[in-house]
């Protein structure tokens, strides 16, 4: 018997997950992860399509339950049926397309559904609602129609929604997938402040390795299994297992790879410009 | 292209005395008024409700232009019956076309019909026209609640009203879409009988109802994920009030009422019994 309660973050055992296609048949989705994510953290997952990021996640909110192991969220075994609500209240989830997770036709009324659900006073919804939507930069669109928004603006809408119920976490399905470049850095930096001013946790899924460079820890995922896992440094330093995995390692990492290969006296590791840039100047 | 023809009867926000009234009085009053015209058998009971009606289109600030371009649709069909009781009313000739004999009767019948329609139509679109999406689905459930004891799912329907309202500018725009990159490959949905187009829709619409349960699936995910579970438990950001402007509407709307049952007991039907 496992144990309901459990004092941590958020936290996976020996998680296996097969999703049954028909009788005969099931795809192994997660096979056996374990991982601990603290409180505060920013982490990144990285993969190939199908290595079953996706899956990962709705197991930290409840979404799916494990066939085999145990997922804790903040010490609330995702079993227990009595705490299935809370859990999804406090590790809240954004999805890749912003048009099918809004609701309403209004933007306030959108943010308001979360908390509306957890059955929050009325005047106490209009005040996190406001503050949800003063977070995330988009108080000026709160009766706007989520239709004529921009991708950006939708998923930052989409975040407000979650910020309404008070999270401790955000989990982030490839935000950014159906977006523009600067839609992204948009909402990038939304994730950013959540993480550093709010103290939010923030698991990231994305395909863009430049996103994975904020991150406090990169975990890279494989065949439904965790194949890598450690800063962005270490992993990116992983030059032939990444790109094994059908992955890039971020440009500016690239470059310096190149410079450090053709006998330039630095650090192949660095992956933002800023440090190439000091870097560079440091030799002259 | 497709999506032009929505606008008509679309919430037309300004701020006007209709628009402020609570979007539940407004709803019962479009019903009461839709019975009352069906009450009212004579031109006085049309006078009373017609003064209604452009009482209130006045007060809500909507232009007549609006209201008029609302009635365009329904030109045809409101021609067409009347035209049908023109003809077929039986009673003194007015004029005859071959077989078809215009007669008097069925003049008074046929314009009597035509009025009802307009006037049933420039009040019932005030409603939406005034009232936004949202408004509209609270009121609804609102009023509805009541009947949920009874199996009345009132949220659940005001939840697909909801959604609905969320996702046809969203789908509108897929089947835009959809159909620019059929036509760009050579589709024609414009040319041929009504078999010819009705075929070539296909190509349309199986992608659109693939796209369109692939979306309602994963919106369910979604709001799941925010907590979702039903009416039970939940409650409203916005909470509906009945003000003074409120109970004098209804207060209106009931004299109104007891006027029209008055002309009709008066003066009784437009073409009194037994004269056909
Ligand atoms: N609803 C589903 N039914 C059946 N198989 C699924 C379903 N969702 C995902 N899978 C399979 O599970 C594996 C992991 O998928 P997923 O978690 O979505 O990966 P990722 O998000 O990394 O692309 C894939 O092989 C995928 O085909
Ligand atoms: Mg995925």
């Amino acid at each position: 018997m496992t144990p309901v309660e459990k004092p941590c973050g958020l936290e996976a055992k020996g998680v296996v997950f097969k999703y049954q296609v028909d009788e005969s048949e099931a795809v192994m989705a997660l096979a056996g992860v374990d991982l601990e994510i603290s409180q505060g953290e920013f982490v990144v997952i990285l993969g190939p399509n199908g290595s079953g990021k996706s899956t990962l996640a709705k197991h930290l909110n409840a979404l799916l339950l494990p066939d085999e192991g145990d997922v804790w969220v903040f010490g609330m075994n995702t079993k227990a049926p009595e705490l299935t609500w809370e859990i999804r209240r406090s590790a809240g989830m954004v999805f890749q397309n912003p048009d099918n997770q809004l609701v309403a036709t209004v933007v306030e009324e959108d943010v308001a559904f979360g908390p509306e659900n957890l059955g929050i006073e009325p005047d106490k919804i209009r005040e996190l609602v406001s503050e949800a939507l003063r977070a995330v930069g988009m108080e000026a669109y709160k009766r706007h129609s989520p239709h004529h928004l921009s991708g950006g603006q939708k998923q930052r809408v989409a975040i407000a929604g979650i910020l309404a119920m008070k999270p401790r976490c955000i989990i982030l399905d490839e935000p950014t997938a159906m977006l523009d470049p600067s839609g992204r850095e948009e909402v990038m930096k939304t994730i950013k402040q959540l993480n550093q001013e709010m103290g939010i946790t923030v698991i990231h899924i994305t395909h863009f390795m430049d996103e994975a460079l904020y991150a406090d820890r990169v975990i890279v995922m494989d065949q439904g299994k965790i194949a890598m896992m450690g800063t962005p440094k270490q992993v990116f330093s992983q030059w032939e297992d990444i790109s094994e995995l059908g992955l890039e390692v971020p440009p500016i990492g690239q470059l310096s790879r190149r410079l450090w290969a053709a006998g330039i006296d630095i650090d192949p590791g660095i992956l933002t410009v800023d440090e190439l840039v000091d870097e560079l100047c440091r030799l002259k | 292209m497709i999506s032009r023809g929505i606008v008509v009867g679309q919430y037309y926000p300004v701020n006007s005395l209709v628009h402020s009234l609570d979007p539940r009085a407004k709803i019962v009053i479009s019903m009461i008024f839709m019975v009352v015209l069906f009450v009212g058998n004579n031109f006085y009971s049309f006078a009373v409700a017609g003064t209604f009606a452009v009482l209130a289109v006045t007060l809500s600030k909507i232009p007549w232009k609006v209201l008029i371009r609302g009635l365009r649709p329904i030109v045809f069909i409101m021609l067409f019956t009347t035209a049908l009781h023109l003809f077929l009313t039986p009673g003194p000739a007015i004029f005859q076309i071959g077989p078809l004999k215009a007669s008097w009767p069925g003049l008074i019948q046929g314009l009597f019909i035509g009025i009802r329609l307009i006037i049933l139509i420039v009040f019932t679109s005030l409603l939406t026209l005034t009232t936004s999406p949202i408004e509209l689905t609270d009121g609804l459930e609102d009023i509805l609640k009541p009947f949920s004891r009874i199996g009345v799912p009132a949220h659940e329907i005001a939840m697909m009203m909801t959604i609905a309202l969320r996702f046809i500018p969203t789908l509108l725009e897929e089947a835009d879409r959809i159909m620019k990159a059929q036509m760009s490959r050579g589709a024609d949905f414009e040319s041929g009988n009504m078999i010819q187009r009705a075929k070539s829709l296909v190509p349309l619409l199986v992608p659109l109802f693939v796209s369109a349960f692939r979306r309602a699936d994963e919106l369910a995910m979604a709001m799941e994920a925010r907590c979702y579970r039903g009416g039970e438990g939940r409650t409203r950001m916005r909470q509906l009030r009945l003000s003074g402007g409120d109970y004098l509407a209804l207060g209106l709307t009931i004299i109104m009422s007891a006027l029209v049952i008055y002309t009709r007991i008066r003066f009784g039907p437009v073409i009194p019994r037994g004269t056909l």
